[in-house]
């Protein structure tokens, strides 16, 4: 049997996420656009899957050394990207849970969120 | 379970991973499900993570656990840490990390491959794509955060030939790269097209005004995503070829909403090297000269006491003078008298893309009241008070009705439409385009000038003292 080229079946692949990502992305209102920025920034730290198979493998001391630098940075994107992200979208409130909690104190800091009890 | 088994598991995980990912974008879609969707991104990378670490091409652990605890601990601080209007930095700094991440990624398989002495084609061009791509997003991405931070200065830096250079450098990386394709095997090669990436994101991002930043942060964005779709083609794994693509699709996306909300083109963003000095200067006339009416704080307080309806413009000098929170009571004290209180934000009134929705959601103001330029627009006819703190091009009605203003076509807040404008500004200067704005010599404009912050206080006080 004949099997597509690989490189085909990768590029298939990213044209259809693409337009995935466009359908949905245009959807988000600007009002959530930096959080949107932040947490599809976080998403892209996927990288970090190909820096653990490249700082995994055991191939060379180079591969070890790049791999283990690139497990680092991404890291930082995934951990850092997801955890600002959530920290801003706590913020978002409705009016109706600002009001349950009148006197907000410092909002990136309260361990309960009203706006999470929906 | 046999080896084959256990692969189509391990796929099977990175398709429920993706599934997550596409669900998290999608609850990106509503304030009220957002956080929910950040949650199932970040479930979606746990599990990829964890079936990537137990599959059977890691052999070596330690590295691994090394290089997370880092990234680990420096991702948990900073994102502890940064303050909300320093968002847009802390984004350029993961972008550029990303990038960097695909880049060594896909320099090490390229090394690999080399020493295992079979390069295919294809691997070869898109490990050396990704590698480009990689590390001018890390240099570009720091050049950027430097001029945010203010370490880096601000202005578009314009060097002689910066457009013929840059074309060299980039003829010199495609060249070397295909040199490297017929001929792998060359480290010291590889090394200058790296280098030369790294001095190509440095010169592209300089000559970019401070002002254009969203644009570049959303650009860098998007190429922080092609560059970890490109490395999941040479590693041919779907996962990251997906999620690097979804990525890639947002930045591009956001980058065309700031080019139009800017009335720019993107190349005109990249090569223009706009905001190095006020062109346009003398098109409107020098700031000032003709007659405008400004008000105290006792005025601007009375007439905002006495109305039903205020929307308020905030602009990046609000962000600048802090005065987010001097607003926020500022609208309480006249929601309490039950004058209807909405802000309208216009695409470029932060440092990126939804940053000022951020900073006035960190000082407590429900969502419902923040209106983007279009639900904002059909809002001012029927405002009685449109107060402008920190705003100014993009209030110009010049953009609507003057064909020989240089903004006229960019999409504007049609605050003149406001029964009354108020703005509170520090001066008559013009704003970032060196234009003057005809919004402030209308009939039923007050300028009430000062530092944004103390103003808003000031009018607080008036207001209390009103009754």
């Amino acid at each position: 049997m004949l099997t597509p080229d690989p490189l085909l079946i990768s590029v298939t692949i990213f044209v259809v996420a693409f337009f995935v990502g466009y359908e949905l992305i245009t959807k988000v209102p600007p009002t959530l656009h930096t959080p949107l920025m932040s947490g599809s920034n976080a998403i892209s730290g996927i990288v970090l899957i190909g820096a653990v198979i490249v700082a995994g493998r055991g191939h060379s001391d180079l591969g070890i050394v790049l791999g283990t630098g690139a497990v680092a940075l991404a890291t930082v994107n995934v951990v850092g990207g997801f955890l600002v992200t959530d920290r801003m979208l706590r913020m978002f409130r409705s009016r109706e849970s600002q009001q349950r909690r009148p006197k907000a104190g410092s909002p990136s800091d309260s361990p309960q969120d009203p706006g999470d009890k929906r | 379970m046999s080896d084959q088994g256990f692969l189509d598991l391990i796929n099977g995980l990175y398709i429920v991973a993706a599934i997550l990912f596409i669900l998290g974008l999608k609850y990106l879609g509503s304030p009220r499900t957002a956080r929910k969707g950040n949650r199932l991104s970040a479930l979606g990378m746990l599990i990829a993570i964890v079936a990537t670490l137990v599959s059977r091409d890691i052999i070596e652990y330690e590295w691994i656990a090394i290089g997370i605890a880092i990234g680990a601990v420096i991702g948990i601080v900073i994102a502890r840490t940064v303050k909300m209007t320093a968002m847009p930095q802390m984004v350029a700094v993961l972008n550029g990390f990303g990038g960097a991440a695909s880049a060594l990624v896909a320099a090490a398989e390229l090394i690999r491959s080399v020493d295992l002495g079979d390069v295919p084609l294809d691997v070869a061009i898109i490990a050396l794509f990704s590698t480009v791509l990689g590390a001018l997003t890390l240099t570009g991405s720091l050049i950027a955060f430097g001029k945010l931070q203010g370490i880096v200065t601000s202005r578009a830096v314009l060097l002689p030939l910066r457009n013929v250079v840059n074309a060299l450098i980039l003829i010199a990386i495609i060249g070397l790269s295909a040199w490297l394709v017929v001929e792998p095997n060359q480290p010291e090669i590889f090394l200058a097209v790296g280098l030369l990436s790294v001095l190509l994101g440095v010169l592209l991002v300089i000559p970019i005004g401070g002002a254009d930043m969203p644009v570049v942060i959303s650009l860098l964005n998007s190429y922080s995503g092609i560059a970890a779709a490109a490395a999941g083609v040479v590693l041919q794994n779907n996962i990251l070829i997906i999620a690097g693509a979804l990525v890639g699709a947002s930045g591009l996306i956001l980058t065309r909403i700031m080019t139009k909300a800017m009335n720019r083109s993107l190349a005109n963003v990249i090569f223009g090297g706009f905001g190095a000095t006020a062109t346009v200067a003398d098109a409107a006339g020098t700031p000032g000269e003709r007659p405008y009416r400004s008000a105290t704080a006792e005025d601007v307080a009375m007439i905002l006491g006495y109305s039903q309806s205020v929307m308020f413009v905030p602009g990046y000098g609000l962000a600048v003078a802090q005065a987010q929170h001097a607003v926020k009571e500022l609208a309480g004290l006249l929601q309490d008298r039950g004058i209807s209180v909405k802000y309208a934000i216009h695409p470029v009134a932060g440092r990126m893309p939804g940053h000022m929705n951020v900073l006035l959601a960190e000082a407590d103001v429900p969502y419902e009241q923040l209106l983007d330029l279009d639900q904002s627009n059909p809002e001012f006819v029927r405002t009685d008070v449109a107060v402008v703190i920190g705003a100014n091009d993009v209030t110009n009605p010049a953009a609507r009705t003057d064909p020989e203003s240089p903004i006229y076509g960019m999409p504007i807040l049609d605050v003149d439409k406001a029964r009354a404008v108020i703005v509170l500004k520090r001066s008559m200067a013009t704003g970032f385009s060196g234009i003057d704005n005809d919004l402030f010599y209308l009939d039923n404009t007050s300028m009430f000038f000062g530092d944004a912050k103390s103003s808003v206080s000031d009018l607080v006080t008036e207001l209390r003292q009103l009754d």
